[in-house]
């Protein structure tokens, strides 16, 4: 049935430069361009925002709690009369340096033991895989939560109540989340490993170090570009899923999980409390799986697990 | 008498990211009660979709029938939808793809594949469903017939595989069976015996066959005519002796001179001869004659004028510009 | 099939060996000494912690250590939960129904939805129908669970006031109104839980489905005139279903997830909230033994996954 895909018609496209081309291809997913642009302008309302938003987190105004919306307070303001609007910007920063923090930490882990399994062709590389097969089928939350529950006393010694928790939230959920990426690395090792170019670079003497770094590892970005991409997302929902469960960060560092854990037991009086975070979270997390999607595209990689 | 099947000026298009591919652009083809029909050229020559054109059975969309009439047994095919084309599928037209290998359900046991055509187009029931397929089964020499029907498709070799599909497409004892390829995925050994069963059907059925193929050797031993496509259209067409005789279309001469002689000793054995170039991207084609660029006889009309098909000798007809007296010759 | 059944169990074995490995590792590498709690648990008797550290061997070599507690785990020792006052096991047991039971319906809620949708989406690819459907999936991954269920709750009970958003165990009614009850109870945590997972699955659905409509067999199944819906159903479908299978099966450890913080909102007396709540009051035991429990839940997924798809595919159980 070859004739049906018309044979591979060799059609000559106009050629462009490997990044134009491809955002050329990221263009056409337009919910991916619009999210880019919405993660752009939440990126640089936290980050911009104290500038312009100068409320503090912390002031306490017993005179006006609870109260929706208004143009003192543009989010309204919690139980102790705290504006939300200034928590979440403030809040907002550590959600987005949670998650990317993680990815980068899961990115890291993940082609280090994927390129560890792809180069071993013995026993070394059986044993990574099965671990990540292991890792895999891990209960990712509760081991989550049994790890901040062994963990977090020992490192809020170490670095303070706010900075051990950060480390010990971004290394655990980058640890927990580094699976897809070693396969994607190994996948491309094992691809690329017999391929003429390779082959040639080892015929010319170039040390195994330089063949992965010069010629394997660049080849599998556009896969892993993707994967971290995910994984950011999945890091912020991680955190929030960790606050709201009253296990992340502690009452005085506001991220939007924790906000909603604070919030929820208001829910039928003061409703925009859970909102505002919890729309926040949606919206961050949206528009990273739309921008990996149009990466997908864009980058045309196989779909891996 | 009327023919079984007339396709006249078929178009097929497919819609791609740059721009329509003219698959099939202007197919006629006639094929006669218990006939076998030849179609034969290179792949991506629009043999294949003008196959499935007849059955609606490409990918709608991207693909469509953009012109042309698809008349069987006086009725036209094109228009009726496919739920109307279901009743004519397998009952009157069978189908023999080429991959024995995909082209069998792997989840499904044979013997549950072919008995769900008869279900569906004689009513039968499921008893008497198994009893006509293991009868099928063992029409097409698949030892242990009764035991076999239940096995699934990984179960056999390719080209068990491939008598199963046999069976399949003659359940229903359909009065044209089209087969696509369906010898180039076997070893050569394999080919023949398949050849021949699909003859012995013939020979028992007494269905018209059409054989599309790009193997020349297993159009000499086949075929009563012969239609030769190239680029999306029928560029010679001719009963099989007189096409190996006289062949006269430069791309048909071609494809004869490309198949190995052994009948020659070797003092007269030439280099074997290949056509230069490759099948044209079928997107906006240049006008005039599509074989034009690959021709050696081309001269200066065939890249203006697209040659139509004519009649040269009785049953015989090509299309180029080659001897034609109405045009200037070279 | 049977002995395809035997040889996947024999493989699960390693797998929840390594797991119990990498809980043990995790326990023993904690800084500090988990059971240090107890001594100041003024609910912990001394000599009872005592008896405790003696029992956990403390101060043996790890691999002694690991070796006393496997096997303690595999008899159904599992210790003793100060908080509640009662076996470990015991405990675990009383919460699992529930768990399973949300877990369940929301499992099916999720096929109901998914594969019909998955299946309509990718026979009219690129349909209106298929890009709402897929823009409704995308958002309905990406909405976090524990927001969905305020979302939830702030619409069906505070606003609408149709439905309870705390689930009690003991209902005050009795026959039919306790089964309306009962299923009124778990509509919110089953919709929630049975949603985000319809959401991911669709597309696991459409993308399979969409992959094995172009395939060779489902051409020949069309050529043999059965109708489009029979082709869809019978030739393409039992095939598309085997790599969702694996596919649902991966998406299990993230569906325990989602199960424990809708546990925890609608306050369903499961063992999602039940390590949560030892979690906060630093009940060891019972956070180690609910995370081996969600751990093996996760390895009986896949085994039951691996049964399911050896129905499915006839290759794999004759080999």
């Amino acid at each position: 049935m070859a004739g049906l895909t018309l044979a591979s018609p060799s059609v000559e496209r106009r050629t462009y430069s490997p990044w134009r081309e491809t955002w050329r291809r990221y263009r056409r997913h337009r919910l991916a361009v619009v999210s880019a642009f919405l993660l752009l302008a939440l990126i640089a309302a936290v980050v911009f925002g104290p500038f312009v938003w100068r409320v503090s987190i912390n002031d306490i105004d017993f005179t006006s709690r609870l109260e929706g919306p208004s143009l003192a307070h543009p989010f309204g303001t919690d139980d102790l009369g705290q504006d939300i609007l200034a928590r979440m910007i403030y809040g907002g920063r550590i959600s987005l340096a949670v998650g990317l923090a993680a990815m980068a930490v899961a990115v890291l882990v993940g082609t280090l033991i994927g390129a560890l399994a792809g180069m071993s062709r013995g026993a070394l590389g059986h044993a990574l895989m099965w671990l990540t097969d292991l890792f895999l089928s891990l209960p990712q939350l509760p081991l989550l939560l049994l790890l901040i529950y062994l963990f977090r006393d020992g490192l809020k010694a170490v670095f303070g109540p706010e900075g051990g928790i950060f480390i010990l939230i971004v290394l655990v959920i980058g640890g927990l989340r580094w699976m897809p990426v070693a396969r994607l690395v190994r996948a491309q090792f094992l691809s690329l490993r017999e391929k003429e170019f390779v082959e040639a670079a080892r015929a010319l003497g170039a040390s195994p170090l330089r063949q992965v770094v010069r010629h394997i590892l660049p080849n599998a970005v556009g896969p892993v570009i993707i994967a971290g991409t995910i994984d950011v997302a999945a890091a912020i929902i991680a955190e929030s899923t960790l606050s709201f469960l009253g296990l992340g960060f502690p009452p005085d560092t506001p991220t939007w999980g924790r906000l909603l854990f604070d919030a929820k037991d208001y829910l039928d009086i003061a409703a925009h409390w859970a909102m505002f975070p919890g729309g926040a979270i949606f919206i961050a997390v949206v528009a990273i799986n739309f921008i990996g999607d149009g990466l997908r595209d864009a980058l045309d990689a196989r779909r891996v697990i | 008498m009327a023919p079984l099947l007339e396709i006249k000026g078929l178009k097929t298009h497919f819609a791609t990211d740059d721009g329509m591919v003219q698959a099939v652009d202007g197919v006629d083809i006639t094929l006669q009660k218990g006939e076998t029909l030849c179609v034969v050229g290179e792949s991506g020559c629009g043999k294949t979709v003008t196959a499935m054109s007849i059955l609606k059975l490409i990918a709608m969309p991207p693909g469509r029938i953009v012109a042309g009439q698809i008349m069987f047994e006086g009725r036209d095919l094109v228009p009726l939808t496919s739920r109307e084309l279901d009743d004519v599928r397998a009952k009157d037209i069978g189908f023999i793809f080429q991959e024995p290998m995909t082209s069998l359900n792997p989840v499904l046991t044979v013997g549950e594949q072919i008995a769900e055509s008869l279900r569906r187009h004689e009513g039968l029931s499921h008893k008497h469903a198994l009893a006509r397929t293991v009868e099928m089964l063992k029409l097409v020499q698949i030892p242990n017939a009764a035991a076999r029907v239940h096995d699934y498709p990984h179960q056999f070799s390719g080209g068990m595989r491939q008598r199963v599909m046999i069976a399949m497409a003659l359940a229903c004892k359909p009065k044209l069976v089209i087969a696509d390829e369906p010898t180039t995925a076997l070893d050569v050994t394999i080919q023949a015996q398949i050849l021949d069963l699909l003859q012995d059907m013939k020979d028992r059925f007494g269905m018209a066959v059409m054989l599309i193929t790009h193997a020349m050797g297993v159009v000499a031993e086949t075929a009563q005519r012969v239609v030769v496509m190239y680029a999306g259209k029928v560029v010679e067409e001719a009963d099989v002796e007189s096409l190996f005789d006289s062949p006269r279309h430069p791309y048909t001469q071609g494809l004869i001179r490309s198949i190995p002689r052994i009948d020659l000793d070797a003092a007269h054995k030439t280099r074997l001869e290949a056509i230069g170039g490759s099948v044209p991207i079928l997107i906006n084609p240049a006008p005039g004659c599509r074989f034009a660029p690959r021709c050696r006889f081309a001269f200066g009309r065939c890249a203006e004028q697209e040659p139509v098909l004519r009649e040269v000798a009785p049953g015989h007809r090509m299309a180029c510009h080659l001897g034609d007296t109405q045009g200037g010759t070279p | 099939m049977r002995q395809y059944i035997l040889r996947r169990l024999l493989i699960a074995v390693p797998s929840l060996l390594g797991i119990s490995l990498v809980l043990f590792t995790v326990l023993a590498l904690a800084p500090g000494d988990p059971f240090a709690e107890l001594v100041t648990n003024p609910n912990v008797p001394p000599e009872v912690a005592a008896a405790l550290r003696t029992k956990f061997g403390l101060d043996d070599p790890v691999y002694v250590r690991y070796l006393r507690w496997l096997a303690a785990m595999a008899q159904g020792d599992w210790g003793f939960s100060f908080v509640s006052r009662m076996n470990v096991d015991t405990l675990i047991l009383q919460r699992l129904p529930t768990t399973l039971y949300v877990i369940g319906s929301a499992q099916i809620l999720a096929l109901l939805i998914a594969i019909p949708v998955g299946v309509f989406a990718a026979t009219r690819p690129y349909s209106i129908f298929d890009q709402i459907a897929n823009t409704l999936a995308f958002i309905g991954f990406s909405l976090p669970t524990f927001f969905t269920g305020l979302l939830f709750i702030l619409v069906f009970s505070i606003t609408l006031d149709w439905l309870p958003f705390v689930y009690t165990t003991d209902i005050k009614a009795t026959g039919f109104r306790w089964v309306i009850e009962q299923v009124r109870q778990a509509i919110m945590p089953v919709m929630v839980l049975g949603l985000f997972q319809a959401a991911s699955m669709t597309r696991f659905v459409r993308s399979a489905m969409l992959d094995v409509i172009r395939l060779d067999y489902v051409t020949t199944a069309r050529a043999k005139g059965l109708g489009q819906a029979r082709v869809i159903v019978k030739h393409a479908m039992r095939n598309a279903m085997i790599p969702v299978v694996t596919l649902v099966a991966l998406q299990m450890p993230a569906v325990f997830g989602g199960a424990i913080v809708t546990e925890q909102i609608f306050r369903i007396p499961g063992i999602g909230s039940l390590l949560i709540s030892s979690i906060l009051s630093n009940d060891t035991p019972v956070v180690m033994a609910v995370t081996f429990v969600f751990a093996c839940l996760v390895v009986l997924f896949n085994l039951i996954a691996d049964v399911l798809y050896g129905w499915l595919d006839p290759r794999i159980s004759f080999r």
